[in-house]
């Protein structure tokens, strides 16, 4: 068959596909939300009812997908990094539980925090939940991974997290196919107990997940993705760890290198093979992406042995690394670059030229001023850019859904009146919950959900809250009078002045809606038809 | 033979319609290619990057290392010199001269290609101008595609082919006006070299 090419995001969608799956579960999240988009668009997936559709935050995503293991069926979730903290309940208790239908986590990390709040490694979870990992190191073995990854986790009857970072999710290479497995047959659990985590039934199933732990050890130190290609020169041996793999190859282009190489793509470590690189090198250097933990776990508390790596500045702690960071820890010479002209000017993200949102800061700005500063709390998405010049609307920016509640935190320490700015889909995602917590003490906050209709800042997915918001808010118990939709344009300015000073200055909670079509979705077709059929256009 | 390839400009310009016909074209030569892309956050008028390798030996690093680029190929002339750090000492800048002011503090354009000109191998091509004159001011990129083409290590019945794959769903006419912006762009290059 001939290559295709493909993103690493994409790989591991057509591997999912041709490795039996019924159904992904997912929120959008750079660098994830491909893989995701490719299933839905795939003309196998779709003959073959493969479940595709956007679930409303990273948890509900994740509890669909052991339901559809749960009976029998083979299931992928797919998030960001940060997507794995608001999964978190259900991805750790689901290692206790187990899976029927095979199950495989993809969590996408973003070193160097390309479109992120933060780097961290979801490595972490995987090794807290005690359940293997699959860390592939270029687009073929993303493929594989999400292939084979179902039988693994069938196998162990766990689940896998396989995870990648944003470099691999977000590069094509060509890559070949195997042959397409047919979906599971629906079947319920052999043990009608065994998703059940009663305290008495817990304590047994996690005894089962620790005795287990020396299987997938094993199962490791067998696996086709580790490696250990020997070397003559031991003063050093390399542990590679995923796409690290490629940055050191890249230093030995036209030779082979010289040291001991143990490559790691599946974890828990292959123990006989750490021994083994232990034994016959003098030094070891870890290369992974991400955060050091697997020199943390070589090194031990006491560092007594001669690992480096990222703890102790042969690599930088922090941020993603390259071809030439790799090969200055290897110790080669890096030539003299060209330097970026002075001239040159950054040119940071910006809000599009016809944004809904911009009308909606410049009134807020002006209305919020005779109330002074620093009291207006945003959320994760474009609005978020209102932070930078030249609006600086906005003073935080924590985690989906944060705006809420940290409005009301404010509140309730007399920062009165707060603001909270959220966009529609942030709010379905996890604002409503914090809705609730403010209505029930009638908090004086004033909530701005900035409607464009679709989730702007991922590429346009699809928003749970498409017509929906009003009714979430009155249901919520948001009193009906303090609802107020408006259209942020210039025309309007001054009336939506006028009702954000009123709103703010009511001693209880108003939600007001700017709605406006976000600019790039006015081609859209799906959408101009639903928003027709909603009366919204 | 191994060719780094770094592209340049700012979200929306096309630069990924390059990255493909590029891609297509080494595909079609059963040539290894890596691509590596931005997306997300950086697209929303930012400053974008994609890097492209293509080699007839298999390729390790998505990214390529400093100063090893064999081409920088900018559909905005700032954009270009963004990435001077990558450029190999014999390496080629081939840019759009036409600027894409989003920015209140972007330098004078003089100054801008006066850097362009200091730099060994250049090449500036007014793509926007060109593209406007066969009416297909959408296609100032392959444009500027065509500029790059002699030093891509392609044949350029091959990126021709390539353009033909990649437009075949627009229709016969998109096909043709992005042939024809090729074809100006690289015979404006071979009075350049
Ligand atoms: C937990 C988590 N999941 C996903 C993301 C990725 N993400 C960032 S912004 C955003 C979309 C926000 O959409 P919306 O609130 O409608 O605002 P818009 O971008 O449309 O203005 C998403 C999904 C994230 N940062 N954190």
């Amino acid at each position: 068959m001939q290559k295709i090419l493909l993103l690493g995001a994409e790989a591991i969608a057509q591997g999912a596909i041709d490795g039996g799956l019924s159904g992904v579960y997912a929120y959008p999240g750079t660098p994830s939300t491909e893989i995701t988009e490719y299933i839905q668009r795939d003309k196998t997936a779709i003959e073959k009812n493969i479940h595709s559709k956007w679930s409303s935050n990273e948890k509900t995503a994740m509890e669909a997908a052991i339901g559809m293991s749960y009976a029998g069926k083979r299931a992928m979730v797919c998030m960001k990094h940060v997507g794995l903290n608001v999964a978190a309940d259900a991805f750790v208790n689901s290692a206790i539980t187990g899976v029927n239908g095979g199950l495989i986590v993809t969590v996408a990390d973003d070193p160097s925090m390309h479109s992120s709040q933060n780097e961290q490694d979801s490595r972490f979870y995987a090794k807290f939940a005690m359940i293997p990992i699959l860390e592939p190191s270029n687009q073929q073995e993303a493929y594989e991974m999400a292939y084979k990854g179902f039988e693994l986790s069938e196998k162990f009857k766990v689940p896998v997290l396989l995870r990648i970072t944003t470099r691999l999710s977000h590069s094509r290479s060509g890559i070949s196919r195997f042959d397409l497995i047919e979906q599971n047959k629906n079947s319920l659990p052999g043990d009608p107990r065994q998703f059940v985590l009663l305290p008495s039934i817990a304590r047994k199933r996690y005894k089962g997940l620790l005795s287990n732990q020396i299987n997938f050890e094993i199962d490791s130190e067998a696996s086709e993705f580790n490696k250990y290609t020997d070397g003559k020169d031991k003063s050093l041996g390399i542990i590679a760890c995923g796409l690290a793999l490629n940055y050191l190859n890249e230093n030995y282009v036209d030779t082979e290198v010289p040291y001991p190489v143990l490559k790691i793509g599946q974890y828990p470590l292959p123990r006989k093979l750490i021994e083994k690189i232990f034994n016959q090198c003098e030094e070891i250097l870890v290369l992974e992406e991400g955060a050091p933990i697997v020199e943390e776990s070589l090194k031990g508390y006491l560092e007594k042995e001669k690992v480096k790596g990222r703890l102790d500045g042969t690599l930088p702690r922090d941020g993603e690394l390259n071809p030439n960071i790799v090969g200055k820890a290897l110790g080669f010479k890096q030539e003299e670059t060209q330097n970026i002209p002075e001239l040159v000017a950054g040119r940071p993200p910006a809000m599009c030229v016809g944004c809904g949102h911009i009308d909606a800061y410049i009134a807020l700005n002006e209305a919020i001023a005779e109330f002074g500063a620093g009291r207006v709390f945003a959320d994760i998405g474009c609005y978020t850019l209102g932070a930078l010049e030249p609006y600086n609307a906005i003073n935080s920016c924590v985690d989906m859904g944060a705006s809420i509640t940290m409005a009301k935190g404010a509140a309730d320490a007399g920062l009165i009146p707060a603001v909270a700015v959220i966009g529609d889909s942030t709010f379905t995602h996890s604002g409503i919950t914090g809705l609730l917590d403010a209505v029930s003490e009638n908090s004086p906050i004033t909530i701005i959900i900035s409607d464009n209709f679709t989730t702007g800042m991922t590429g346009q997915q699809d928003s749970k809250a498409l017509g929906k918001i009003e009714d979430i808010c009155k249901g919520v118990g948001v009193d009906p009078e303090h609802i107020i939709v408006m259209n942020p344009t210039k025309k309007n300015h001054d009336e939506m002045v006028r009702v954000l000073k009123e709103e703010m200055a009511y001693n209880g909670v108003s939600v007001v809606i700017p709605r406006r079509q976000c600019i790039q979705t006015l081609t859209n077709k799906n959408l101009t038809q639903k928003l027709r059929e909603l009366n919204l256009r | 033979m191994k060719t780094d390839i770094i592209l340049a400009g700012v979200g929306g310009q096309g630069i990924l319609t390059i990255a493909a016909t590029i891609g297509t074209a080494a595909l079609q030569n059963n040539l290894h290619i890596k691509q590596s892309e931005v997306h997300g956050m950086s697209q929303r008028g930012g400053d974008v990057q994609s890097h492209l390798r293509i080699s007839d030996k298999p390729i390790a690093s998505d990214l390529i290392g400093n100063g090893s680029a064999d081409i920088i190929i900018a559909v905005e002339p700032m954009e270009g010199l963004r990435y001077l750090p990558f450029l190999s000492k014999n390496g080629w800048l081939v840019t759009n001269s036409t600027p894409f002011i989003n920015i209140s503090n972007y330098p004078d354009n003089q100054d801008i290609t006066n850097e362009i000109k200091s730099i060994k191998n250049h090449i500036i091509i007014d793509a926007d101008a060109m593209a406007k004159e066969i009416k297909a001011s959408r296609s100032s990129n392959i444009v500027v595609l065509g500029a790059a083409s002699p030093f891509l290590n392609i044949k350029f019945e091959d990126l021709e082919k390539a353009i033909r794959t990649i437009f075949e769903r627009k229709g016969e006419e998109i096909v043709n006006i992005n042939l024809k912006a090729l074809k100006l762009g690289r015979e404006f290059a071979e009075t350049q070299m």
